[in-house]
């Protein structure tokens, strides 16, 4: 008998024995996430979604999350820990969580998990991601016409699709309302840093920018704007309302709780299935925080207007005509753009200064 | 590209603010280390700094009153690293990781009712005549306190450990802890003593973070500061200056990549961003090829009947 299969007889032998206790009655759903639940922001909200999950079924289920987990091998050591605890519905939430979760979801194939905004699927694997970049397009619009200084500082995480395609969303949104805008765009290199992305936000106002977009996780960004004076931000992720009216002018909310409920029903029912899930304002898991007094009102109509439209399914952010950076037609004149070019999306549109890193 | 864009005044002026919070907690890690202890909760010890300021503050609605919770803050929290390693003689390393995950930890529950909270501003010290100085005087002359403090203090401590004669018991405590012992120095009130002292700089250059350079309250806001503080005092080879020349080049580097970044200078964003760590390595290393060592003492346990 070898190492593994003494440890895989181990691991049966204390399933019975924990199966004979009744301790299999409960589903229980394990989160891991990429910053603390306390951030203000990405992984606070999908700490409501768990929540959320513990408020619907009550006693039926039992959730555990572990926070502030580095992406990269650690992830895959708590993933399996998860694992080995029992847990029957893993969600990892964050992109760099990705290759971890398809590693030990192939050890671990009675245990199903979901990863938020990747692309990598198996049978006990599903992916799960917002449209984020149609809330982009609502920002962008109300950013072209609050700004007066035209140029807009944009705080960046890592050089992702996702992100990429909400820098791009945003940009073809303020162009269309203000041709003179200009983006300035910096790389935080980090998901959770609140120095950082407040040295990054202060760098933006200092070379002009009057209005802070973000793609970072903490309201660094926003204290940094408050203090500046007069600059506006967006909440990203999460209502960041505490900020409100003023510098946070409107926001994006991730909101997670019905798709979580969903999948952990799933999961009780054994109707359980491999799936990939993106949806946006019309399904309501994007959702556009309240749009505060510091807007024009015929802003705010011209804001709510395009996410009314986004929603119904009438306007797309990319629709043609749209050149990429280097002037080459990527959409046709009143061509919308496909999902899977917008989920591998690794240029920037015509117009955008400076190059993406690789 | 767009130099013209980057206010060299501004530039300068932000760089010391974002140098300050290291150089404090380096500085207090300095004399730790000098005395032979190796405290790797700085990090959690500036955590603990920043809650207790940034509450405090909110509270009082003085800021000074929030720095000083926050150094007496951090001097607690390391009170607990000297039970441990001093009294109990338990192993330094253990002892001050467990520190930064218990300083981690307890900020974030004392930190519960605090998010999105506004602190009450920190003025700026516009000293008279100087500050009106162009140029010079507005990159040099209109900070805040706690900054110019931070740097007398790496006067102070310069002088302290090379003149006088306190000093030199502590770096005689940090190179041969027997030797002191044998001499009838108090080898375990000394160290505790540095320990305390390094926790509250660390807890002021946490406040620094939560009070001036955010400013807000975020669970985990150091986000590793503790650690760079502690492989600057390494690099800096435990000579205060340098520890200071580290900490301004790593806080300077760090907010002119993100300058050329959003100026759109040429250089891919990839070497910005990893610019600061080399270079402060890079200088650092160069600066030490005289004959400097860690103290003799280092991470080693004392206990007198040995």
């Amino acid at each position: 008998m070898n190492r593994r299969s003494l440890l895989t007889s181990a691991i049966v032998a204390f399933g019975l024995a924990a199966g004979g206790a009744a301790a299999q009655d409960k589903t229980k759903v394990g989160f891991i996430y990429v910053g603390p639940v306390g951030d203000g922001g990405w992984t606070y909200e999908h700490n409501v979604g768990r929540l959320a999950i513990e408020e619907e079924f009550g006693d039926a289920v039992e959730t555990t999350y572990v926070e502030s987990v580095a992406e990269g091998p650690d992830a895959e050591r708590v993933l399996t820990q998860m694992a080995l605890g029992g847990a029957d519905l893993i969600f990892t939430t964050s992109f760099g969580f990705m290759d971890p979760t398809i590693n030990v979801a192939k050890k671990f194939p009675d245990v199903k998990f979901e990863h938020a905004t990747g692309y990598k699927r198996a049978d006990n694997v599903s992916t799960y991601s917002a449209r984020f970049y149609e809330g982009r397009a609502v920002q962008g619009t109300i950013a072209g016409e609050m700004t007066e200084s035209n140029i807009v500082g944009y705080i960046g995480s890592y050089p992702i699709p996702e992100v990429i395609r909400g820098i791009n969303a945003a940009f073809l949104a303020a162009r269309a309302v203000n041709p003179d805008v200009e983006f300035k765009i910096v790389w935080a290199y980090t998901w959770f840093d609140p120095a950082k992305e407040a040295d990054a936000a202060k760098v933006l106002i200092e070379q002009g920018a009057d209005v802070i977009l973000q793609h970072t996780d903490s309201t660094a960004p926003q204290a940094a704007a408050q203090a500046a004076g007069n600059v506006i931000t967006f909440g990203q992720a999460s209502d960041m309302s505490e900020y409100a009216p003023r510098p946070r002018v409107s926001s994006i909310i991730d909101n997670w709780a019905p798709y979580y409920i969903e999948r952990t029903k799933a999961v009780m029912d054994g109707t359980w299935e491999s799936s990939d899930v993106w949806h946006g304002i019309n399904e309501g898991m994007v959702g556009i925080g309240e749009i505060s007094d510091a807007v024009p009102a015929e802003v705010k109509e011209k804001a709510l207007a395009l996410k009314d439209s986004i929603a119904a399914g009438e306007t797309h952010p990319f629709t043609g005509p749209i050149n990429k950076q280097d002037g080459s037609v990527w959409l046709e004149d009143g061509e919308t753009a496909d999902d899977g070019t917008l989920l591998g999306m690794n240029f920037y549109v015509e117009g955008i200064e400076g190059s993406i890193p690789n | 590209m767009d130099l013209s864009a980057i206010n060299p005044i501004l530039l300068l002026a932000s760089l010391m603010v974002a140098a300050t919070p290291i150089l404090l907690a380096a500085t207090g890690e300095l004399i730790a280390e000098k005395a032979g202890v190796l405290n790797l909760g700085v990090e959690g010890m500036m955590i603990f700094g920043a809650i207790c300021g940034f509450a405090t503050a909110v509270e009082t609605g003085s800021p000074w009153l929030g720095f000083l919770a926050a150094s007496v803050g951090g001097a607690v929290l390391s009170l607990l690293f000297v039970i441990l390693t001093q009294l109990a003689l338990a192993n330094q390393v253990a002892s001050g990781l467990a520190l930064t995950l218990f300083g981690l930890g307890l900020s974030a529950l004392l930190g519960q009712g605090y998010v999105g909270v506004k602190p009450p501003p920190t003025p700026d010290l516009h000293i008279p005549g100087l500050s009106q100085i162009p140029f010079v005087g507005e990159i040099l002359f209109t900070h805040d306190v706690v900054l110019y403090f931070s740097i007398v203090l790496v006067a102070l401590v310069w002088l302290f450990l090379r003149s006088t004669r306190a000093g030199l018991i502590l770096r005689a405590v940090g190179e041969n802890h027997d030797a002191a012992h044998a001499l009838g120095y108090k080898v375990v009130l000394i160290r505790s003593l540095a320990i305390v002292f390094g926790g509250a700089c660390a807890g002021l250059g946490g406040a620094y973070i939560s009070l001036v350079r955010v400013p807000q309250w975020t669970e985990g806001m150091t986000a590793g500061v503790g650690w760079i503080a502690l492989a600057l005092v390494v690099f800096a080879s435990w000579r205060p200056w340098r520890v200071l020349i580290g900490a301004y080049l790593f806080g300077g580097i760090t907010v002119l990549q993100l300058n050329l970044q959003a100026a759109g200078v040429a250089i891919p964003v990839e070497y910005l961003a990893m610019s600061p760590y080399i270079i402060t390595i890079v200088v650092l290393v160069l600066l030490s090829r005289d004959k400097a060592r860690a103290p003799a003492a280092l991470g080693r346990i004392f206990h007198a009947s040995s």
